[in-house]
């Protein structure tokens, strides 16, 4: 472990560290459950429940900007180096990502308002057959990162990042299947287009989710790993 | 501007034999608190001093304990530690400061360029114009601000003629970032200055005897943050003409100044490196607690 978990001189600033950290996890939990609430309301095609999720995005919005604001004013007050300058920096970006899976679930809410509030009719069971499978990949994703960044576990953030592929290749097999549908029967083309829209979604939910967990492998081992390769990152996690 | 010589490299390679095998990976996270063995690079490609296997004693007291590093041609190095790691006695072996202390006893190797500092055909008053000091409190002396810059190259002999001796003047105090404000009060006291300009006069009258190192302890924990903002500059400035050994306790000056930083730890040297990772990512655990406020 390259992060020292002793206690600060300053207690107040472990007070400050230990604040943000609570508040970024506090915002991941609600960023979890609006992925799942998002696509139970669709699900059930449940437009109330819908419109409650595009509305709680606010809370979300919310909470990047005061962790934002707890990072900067850490930063100004505290001149964090070494392991909490890694912490602020990587908690910073997790924000970052968590308030964009927040849009991504907000806009699988505002997909099941157009698809089950209008004229057309809704899409059948086959062609939304991709989407729970690829939501329970995305939401174990997210979920797990937070996990690592709760415990700093750089074994978890690894098997997340790794998980990444199979959710990518998930969702380029449900392409390829809305796109036959397509083609054998043009008239599915709007409902199935709402759907691409939903599962690139949650393809784009577990890039962030990748992100978070890069995030941590900085945050714990100090080393980069955004944009390199499979196996560099799992050396630059995992080698002592 | 020597090349590492030979004899260095050796002597490296005894200090680095004579102890247990040193973890030599890149990765590698010391989280040990009882390995006291240096982690990161000591050498440099273009050493202007190379200190090898340095012991100092107080009497009984074991102050500096088997340190080795390299000191780099125009580099400014830091170093930092908790009161008492011994960054302040190390400093002042580097110009034989603490010859003057009759307890002191120091055991190693410390080369300027191709000299060893402590041989005996060294004339240490020499060795102290080639590597010059600068104290934590200014401490100018008790004559004009003229004299004070002018003393070390009289007594020298440094110059034939008072014409080139205003010169080296003005140039020193140029140097030094103080010109503008003293060249019209040369004759009052250097005492009359401001701290941070007592300062500045204390570097341009160790820049004029024409140093090549120049050492710096805590020079800036008595002034205000312009002042040392302003010698924090002139450091910049400086590292293109010398070498600067800096000792800090401030770490946000460590970083801002310094190219390598050097972790001292009750006499032993703990972590060597780039600043830049040096205070971002620590190897040693020791290092982390200290630049991040944990220190027991």
């Amino acid at each position: 472990m390259a992060i020292s978990q002793d206690a600060h001189t300053v207690k107040q600033f472990d007070v400050q560290l230990a604040n943000l950290r609570s508040l970024v996890l506090e915002m991941g939990g609600l960023v979890e459950e609006q992925i799942k609430h998002a696509i139970q309301a669709l699900d059930d095609e449940d437009l109330a429940a819908a419109r409650e999720v595009i509305a709680r995005d606010q809370v979300i919005n919310g909470l990047q900007v005061k962790a934002d604001e707890d990072c900067v004013s850490i930063i100004a007050l505290r001149q964090p180096l070494g392991s909490d300058l890694r912490l602020i920096m990587s908690l910073s970006r997790i924000v970052t990502d968590l308030e964009r899976i927040g849009d991504e679930a907000e806009k699988i809410a505002r997909m099941t308002i157009k698809t089950y509030d209008g004229d057309l009719s809704p899409p059948s069971a086959k062609l939304l057959r991709d989407v729970k499978p690829m939501a329970k990949l995305a939401v174990d994703m997210l979920h797990n990162a937070l996990d690592s960044l709760a415990r700093l576990d750089v074994e978890e953030a690894v098997a997340v990042a790794q998980g990444d592929d199979e959710l990518d290749q998930e969702f380029q097999s449900a392409l390829r299947r809305l796109i036959t549908y397509m083609m054998e029967d043009t008239r599915t083309i709007g409902q199935a287009i709402s759907v691409i829209f939903i599962i690139k979604a949650l393809e784009r939910i577990g890039d962030h989710s990748k992100n978070i967990a890069e995030y941590l492998i900085y945050l714990v081992r100090g080393k980069d790993v955004r944009h390199a390769s499979m196996d560099a990152l799992v050396q630059g996690a995992l080698e002592d | 501007m020597s090349t590492p010589a030979l004899e260095t490299q050796v002597a490296l390679n005894g200090a680095l034999n004579r102890r247990a095998p040193r973890p030599q990976s890149a990765s590698v996270q010391v989280t040990d608190y009882d390995n006291r063995q240096t982690v990161g690079k000591l050498t440099v490609d273009n050493p202007k001093m190379a200190c090898r296997d340095v012991n100092v004693y107080y009497g009984q007291k074991h102050a500096i304990k088997n340190v080795s590093l390299d000191i780099g041609a125009n580099e400014v190095i830091a170093f930092i530690g908790p009161s008492g790691c011994g960054k302040s006695t190390f400093i002042r072996c580097l110009n034989r400061m603490n010859d003057t202390i009759p307890t002191a006893r120091i055991t190693g190797l410390i080369k300027l360029d191709d000299d060893d500092i402590h041989a005996k055909e060294i004339d240490v008053v020499q060795l102290r114009a080639r590597v010059g000091m600068v104290f934590q409190k200014p401490n100018p002396f008790p004559k004009s601000i003229y004299e004070n810059v002018a003393y070390g190259p009289r007594i020298h002999g440094m110059v034939n003629t008072k014409a080139e001796l205003d010169d080296l003047v003005r140039e020193s105090l140029e140097r030094a970032g103080l010109i503008k404000e003293v060249e019209k009060r040369m004759l009052e006291p250097g005492t009359s200055l401001s701290g941070g300009q007592q300062q500045r006069l204390c570097i341009a009258r160790a820049i004029a005897v024409n140093p090549e190192v120049i050492l710096m302890d805590e020079p800036c924990s008595a002034l205000d943050p312009i002042a040392t903002a302003k010698i924090e500059e002139l450091i910049d400035e400086l590292r293109e003409n010398y070498t600067i050994v800096i000792v800090t306790h401030s770490m946000q000056q460590a970083a801002r100044v310094s190219q390598r930083t050097a972790y001292f730890h009750l006499g032993d040297l703990i972590e060597i490196g780039d600043t830049d990772q040096i205070f971002t990512n620590p190897r040693h655990k020791l290092t982390e607690d200290y630049i991040t406020g944990r220190f027991g």
